[in-house]
């Protein structure tokens, strides 16, 4: 039986969204830095670059406020069970119209798949582009009228880094956009992404229940979503 | 749903709108306000020299002028004849060596070579008179040549070959009684014509700047702030602030852009960061050479060639010199962009002597000290001058050629053009050996680019540095910069994880396709 719930919430879109603005923004900026592409102008690609990265900054600090006071930091704590055959599922499942093998609910809107990915994009990729970022930015610095150095002898390990999360990045996006397309129809997910409501099977038996954490449920998020 | 993506749009405009109005400005700082005010207040002098008793006569000989100001100077010459524009030598410490005495006497360069046994010919940018083969004009304090730098008429001329003497007919009593702080032109008349002519050896000091355009030099435009070589030359007991590394091998008593600005003049800080590892000169001296072309090349293995016997000069059509038989054949250049090195601000040198062997690469006669990794240096514009010059395979040392002589028969090569001779003849002369046998070895010098300040928006942009194809700094290998560096397997290893995304996305996609036909082809 299906039904619409409202998966995404008001801040969640939010943030989603500018991030996905920042992001693409940054790129941009940061390989025209990098010199594989040309189109603000040098000068130009480094101010704006560094002006959206405070903003993104600022934007990562509302996202973990929100995540550690709602309790949604819980949706992305990586699980190894259904890994398989989640991976079984885009390989050849999807072909042959299998049913998709976990259920989105509200209070697990994620696969196991997305689960991993992301718990990886949060712990390790964002917090290296945001350290090597803000070493890159003030390895040196003018102080009270002059040049202030943190002890880094070299700016390539830190560009290195700070480059290769940015491919790394990239690619996501390619992947997560493709995968976007994968919903029930086409553009369900987007819409879902866009409005926060989205038609979800619920109480089918057949289907696993990735649902395994029951503190969620002690968390109140139910109540709100009702 | 349309409300949602609408905000969406509203919301992405605002974050773009504000990131490029948060965007740092671009303003001129109070500070240059306050030098453009001190500058306009300048205060003249406190004393008319055309009042003065002593003056008040015709003179006969320079030496009596000297005498006349010495009078009420009294320990004037004390002064100069400590100072390096009358010893043309100064003790330094250079690395490596320990504490030399160094200077025009014992240098070597790569244009005229050197003054040991020409002194009478280099004496007339010497500020003394009198000076003879064996320079013993220089410890009589009358022989000071006050006048070339103070006489304020612009009538002043020193004779050629004439050992430091004025030419003859020159007003003497005028230019004493109109004497004052140097001009730009007191101190071109000799640093403007170095190596022999305008524009010859620096490539940034040259005649035009005797009124120079903003275009030109933006401090020194007679239409702008119109500074004086001392307004940043600053003397003080005759010993002035500033040095070439020709010459000069320490980092001690130079003239810098931060007298005036200071060490983080730009309303950007980006710009500021720079200047730690950049020096003011490299983004702000873009080009020189702008006017008069300057000599990049000289070979002296072809001179001596004689046409019925006489020596011969062939010209470009900007009327510099391509070949002359007395100095061999000639590359210049104009509106040149610098070559770019590090600098700690201590130099080598090439000294009357020295052998070397390694004649793989040019012998570099002046070795510009500096690295990345080297806190005091930072990145400076040069000009890098090229030569064939004699030396001596058996001795191994560069050779110092006896070239100038009053008479044909003394072995001096502009007289007599033998080689050998003139080789015999100038080694002598500095006590050093000669062989017999001359080679060319390629030879290099590197002249510190200081003047021919450009207007701000003349300044470098950053992409001509940071870029891949040509950027400016291309030499210097041992950092990463951004833009024009990047690492292989970071860069190679992305773009493949992004292909390979996109390849099993188009496989992924074109099998779900071919799918969803089947399942409604079933249907």
């Amino acid at each position: 039986m299906k039904k619409t719930v409202y998966i995404y919430k008001a801040f969640e879109r939010f943030w989603h969204w500018t991030q996905a603005l920042l992001i693409f923004f940054l790129a941009a900026t940061g390989f025209e830095i990098h010199g594989s592409i040309k189109f603000f102008g040098y000068e130009n690609a480094v101010e704006y670059h560094n002006v959206a990265s405070y903003a993104f900054i600022v934007l990562i600090l509302f996202a973990i406020f929100w995540h550690l006071s709602t309790g949604e930091w819980k949706q992305y704590v990586p699980t190894m069970k259904n890994i398989k055959a989640e991976i079984n599922y885009y390989l050849t499942g999807i072909f042959k119209n299998v049913p998709h093998p976990t259920k989105k609910t509200v209070l697990s809107k994620l696969n196991p798949l997305q689960k991993l990915v992301y718990f990886g994009l949060k712990i390790l990729v964002i917090p290296v582009m945001v350290i090597s970022g803000l070493l890159y930015m003030f390895y040196r610095y003018p102080h009270q009228g002059s040049i202030v150095g943190i002890k880094i002898d070299s700016l390539e390990t830190i560009a290195i880094f700070h480059t290769a999360g940015a491919f790394l990045l990239i690619a996501f996006i390619v992947v997560h956009l493709y995968l976007m397309t994968t919903g029930a129809t086409l553009t369900s997910n987007l819409k879902a992404m866009l409005t926060g409501y989205e038609e979800i099977e619920e109480d089918d038996k057949t289907k696993v229940d990735i649902f395994h954490n029951r503190d969620i449920a002690a968390s109140g998020l139910t109540k709100e979503n009702k | 749903m349309r409300k949602i993506i609408l905000s969406l749009i509203i919301l992405f405009s605002l974050i773009l709108v504000s990131v490029y109005l948060i965007k740092p400005g671009d303003t001129e700082d109070e500070y240059l306000t306050e030098i453009k005010t001190k500058l306009q207040n300048k205060s003249g002098p406190t004393t008319n020299h055309s009042k003065l008793e002593p003056l008040q006569k015709d003179f006969q000989t320079p030496q009596e002028v000297t005498g006349a100001c010495l009078s009420c100077h009294t320990e004037a010459h004390k002064q100069v004849m400590q100072s390096n524009h009358w010893n043309w030598e100064r003790e330094e410490y250079i690395r490596g060596r320990g504490i030399v005495r160094i200077g025009k006497k014992n240098a070597i360069n790569n244009f005229c070579i050197g003054v040991e046994g020409n002194e009478k010919s280099c004496a007339k940018c010497h500020i003394g008179y009198g000076v003879t083969d064996k320079m013993n004009g220089y410890t009589d304090s009358t022989n000071i040549d006050c006048i070339v730098c103070h006489d304020n008429t612009d009538t002043y001329i020193k004779g050629s070959e004439m050992g430091g003497n004025p030419k003859p007919g020159i007003d003497l009593g005028n230019i004493a009684r109109n004497v004052g702080k140097p001009t730009r032109s007191n101190c071109g008349v000799c640093h403007f014509f170095g190596g022999g002519g305008n524009n010859v050896k620096h490539g940034d000091l040259e005649k035009s700047m005797f009124n120079p355009t903003k275009e030109i030099d933006v401090h020194m435009a007679t239409e702008g702030a119109n500074l004086q070589c001392v307004d940043c030359h600053v003397t003080e007991d005759h010993k002035m602030l500033g040095k070439i590394y020709s010459l000069s091998s320490m980092n001690r008593d130079r003239s810098s852009c931060e007298q005036c600005h200071n060490e983080t003049p730009h309303s950007k800080e980006i710009l500021n960061e720079h200047t730690m590892k950049v020096a003011c000169q490299t983004c702000h001296i873009p080009v020189y050479s702008k006017v008069n072309s300057t000599k990049m090349e000289w070979d002296w293995s072809t001179a001596g060639r004689l046409e019925n016997g006489k020596p011969i000069e062939e010209d470009d059509e900007l009327g510099n010199h391509t070949y002359l038989s007395i100095k061999g054949s000639f590359k210049w250049g104009n509106n040149l962009s610098p070559d770019y090195v590090w600098f700690n601000g201590t130099a080598d040198h090439y000294l009357l002597g020295d052998t070397t062997s390694n004649l793989t690469k040019p012998l570099v006669l002046n070795t510009l000290r500096g690295s990345y990794n080297d806190k005091n240096s930072k990145i400076i514009p040069v000009k890098i001058h090229k030569a064939k010059q004699p030396y001596d395979p058996v001795t191994k040392m560069l050779i110092q050629p006896k070239l100038f002589a009053d008479n044909q028969g003394e072995g001096a090569f502009w007289k007599d053009f033998d080689w050998v001779r003139a080789s015999d003849v100038g080694m002598e002369e500095v006590d050093l050996p000669f062989s017999g046998t001359i080679s060319f070895i390629n030879t290099e010098m590197y002249w510190p680019v200081n003047h021919m300040v450009s207007t701000k928006d003349k300044s470098l942009e950053c992409i001509q540095c940071h870029n891949r194809d040509d950027s400016k700094l291309n030499g210097l290998n041992d950092f990463y910069m951004p833009g024009r560096d990047y690492n292989k397997i970071v860069d190679n290893g992305g773009i493949g994880i992004i292909l390979v995304s996109i390849v099993g996305i188009a496989v992924h996609s074109i099998m779900r396709i071919g799918s969803s036909r089947k399942k409604r082809s079933k249907a």
